[in-house]
């Protein structure tokens, strides 16, 4: 058929088919489990009928009740998604009162959150190499992006820096979909140091992923930037609508002020302004 | 069987009050909820959550003469039932909102207004002279009152003769309905209504969100990168409404009432108060589809109560 012919008939059809696929969403979860991984950190599993298509370093934005001293939603980002079972998994740290609210959910309990949101991971084609880099919660997203990896036939490689061997959290998750390497600063498991002394970085790799604290993952950064590989960067900013409205959680980048909401949580470091 | 489906629905359309409200000078809106600006970004962001088609309108985000890209992050902190924002008027400009974004509205069956910004008398006016030629654009709303920016802003809104001269210049080039945003950060805000009113206003819009701050004691620092900033949220309702009822005393235009409206009743009170109108703003973050709950619990309200239409309960509270 010819092209433009395709175009008119089906193309604005399709278009608008594919936008209602990933439309955002308000949806009252049912929480199926909050499993206890360590002192402070928990794993929310939660179950809706509705779930959408969700990529791998998007986000969700949680409403915390009962307390007026969290106003606002929480934004998370998403752990894994079981699809065909409507199960969405969230990986928390309690850091202040909301989290600390979450952390008190029980099986039953309703949890309403606003979801897919922001951009995701790029996918690359092919058979590269990729390296996934977490420190501390920050491995959270990876474990979606190391399936996705995964299924697309390639064989991730996940490096965690943590403080301790204490902070090791779903190893054996991460070790379904992926080589799994750590580094704790005091030496207790995997190799001493942070994550960029690791020998793994030796070796050659086409693309880093890496979601964690600031500074390490400006060190990331600069690693990679240093030996050209191509490397994204999952950042959490303050936020208050999470959907782009309110220009709150800017951050500065190439192109002036963008949202963390929406024209990111994942960020090419080309496009940021960070001194690497 | 089709007849009498037909019945039903007729029935029902009875049972509705009726939700109109005329701000006269070619406002009318299906019902009295407007989105607060800045809130709820260019309406695009909003449209897969509510139909943007059942809100009374909504007011864009607060464009100025050139692009401006706002304060340095972090511009927001949560607050007990609020929060502060330091945004700073983050936007591309009029002329990039007339040829990318106002192509994208402008379809929209609501009312659509933009919120006007400035740093100079002649920024506001030449903005305003811009946007009065866009035909879907049947009013604006003049922002006096940003505390966020160090020209212009709020310094204008807080004594009486700036508001007037800057509402007077505008009110030369535009001549749809033009609502002016008030600032709660004065001593007497009946008289700054009083002062815009007297230069043509075709209605009043209040409050902004008042001046406030914000500490990390345990860096020892502001939380927000320009150390002060704007309190929304449940936490200003009163202050709000005091000020509503206040304004709606004394000035004949009408009034359009905001802060901290976060559910229906929250806006009926507001109403009985005296605002025509209610503009929903931060609470638009914590539930994206509030604005459409509040149109429907505001006509519950008055069907359980007996009105038949909004303008009774308008202004019930002397």
């Amino acid at each position: 058929m010819p092209r433009f012919l395709y175009r008119t008939l089906f193309a604005g059809k399709i278009k608008k088919r594919l936008i209602l696929l990933r439309m955002k969403k308000i949806i009252d979860f049912i929480v199926q489990e909050n499993k206890k991984l360590n002192d402070d950190t928990f794993l929310l599993v939660l179950y809706s009928p509705e779930l959408p298509e969700i990529k791998a370093g998007q986000f969700v934005n949680v409403k915390v009740e009962d307390s007026p001293s969290t106003f606002l939603r929480r934004p998370i980002s998403v752990h894994d998604v079981e699809r065909e079972k409507g199960l969405l998994y969230l990986m928390v740290k309690i850091a202040g009162k909301g989290t600390a609210r979450l952390a008190t959910l029980k099986e039953g309990d309703n949890l309403n959150i606003v979801l897919p949101l922001g951009n995701s991971f790029t996918i690359p084609s092919g058979r590269d190499r990729c390296l996934l880099v977490g420190g501390g919660v920050g491995v959270a997203p990876l474990l979606y992006l190391a399936k996705e990896l995964k299924n697309k036939g390639m064989q991730p490689v996940v490096l965690i820096g943590i403080r301790t061997s204490k902070d090791i959290v779903l190893k054996e998750e991460f070790e379904k979909y992926a080589e799994v390497y750590y580094t704790t600063e005091d030496g207790s498991y995997g190799e001493k140091g942070y994550p960029t002394q690791h020998s793994l970085l030796q070796e050659s790799f086409q693309h880093i992923f890496c979601c964690g604290p600031s500074p390490m993952m400006k060190a990331v950064a600069q690693y990679a930037y240093l030996n050209r590989i191509d490397c994204e960067v999952s950042l959490e900013n303050m936020m208050a609508c999470g959907i782009g409205a309110c220009l709150c959680c800017v951050n500065d980048t190439q192109k002036g002020h963008q949202c963390v909401c929406t024209e990111g949580p994942v960020f090419n470091i080309n496009d940021l302004k960070w001194q690497i | 069987m089709c007849l009498y489906r037909r019945t039903s629905i007729q029935y029902k359309r009875f049972e509705m009050a009726d939700l109109n409200i005329n701000l006269k000078n070619g406002l009318e809106l299906k019902n009295p909820v407007l989105t607060a600006s800045g809130t709820f970004g260019y309406g695009l962001e909003f449209q897969e959550f509510i139909d943007l088609e059942r809100l009374g309108g909504f007011i864009v985000k607060g464009t100025t003469l050139k692009h401006r890209e706002g304060n340095p992050y972090p511009r927001m902190a949560e607050t007990p039932s609020g929060m502060l924002n330091a945004v700073g008027l983050q936007n591309k400009g009029v002329d990039y909102f007339i040829e990318h974004i106002y192509p994208e509205i402008n379809h929209i069956k609501t009312n659509i207004l933009v919120n006007v910004s400035g740093s100079t008398i002649d920024d506001y006016a030449a903005t305003a002279e811009k946007i009065n030629s866009l035909e879907n654009i049947p009013g604006i709303e003049l922002n006096i009152s940003c505390p966020n920016v160090k020209e212009g802003g709020m310094a204008f809104g807080t004594s009486c003769v700036s508001a007037a001269e800057v509402v007077k210049a505008v009110r030369k080039v535009y001549h749809k309905h033009l609502m002016v945003k008030l600032s709660p950060n004065v001593t007497n805000i009946q008289e700054i209504a009083l002062a815009v009113e007297a230069e043509g206003a075709d209605s009043v819009s209040l409050i902004n969100t008042l001046l406030g701050m914000a500490v990390d004691a345990r860096k020892r620092k502001p939380v927000l990168s320009t150390v002060t900033g704007g309190l929304s949220g449940a936490c200003v309702k009163p202050i709000a409404l005091r000020m509503v009822w206040q304004v709606a005393k004394v000035v004949k235009i009408p009034v359009v009432g905001l802060g901290g409206i976060m559910c229906a009743t929250d806006a009926i009170e507001f109403l009985l108060a005296g605002a025509s109108a209610v503009q929903i703003g931060t609470a638009n973050f914590i539930d994206p589809a509030i604005t459409v709950k509040i149109i429907d619990g505001i006509n519950n309200y008055l069907d359980e109560n007996g009105f038949h239409s909004v303008k009774e309960i308008i202004g019930l509270i002397k």
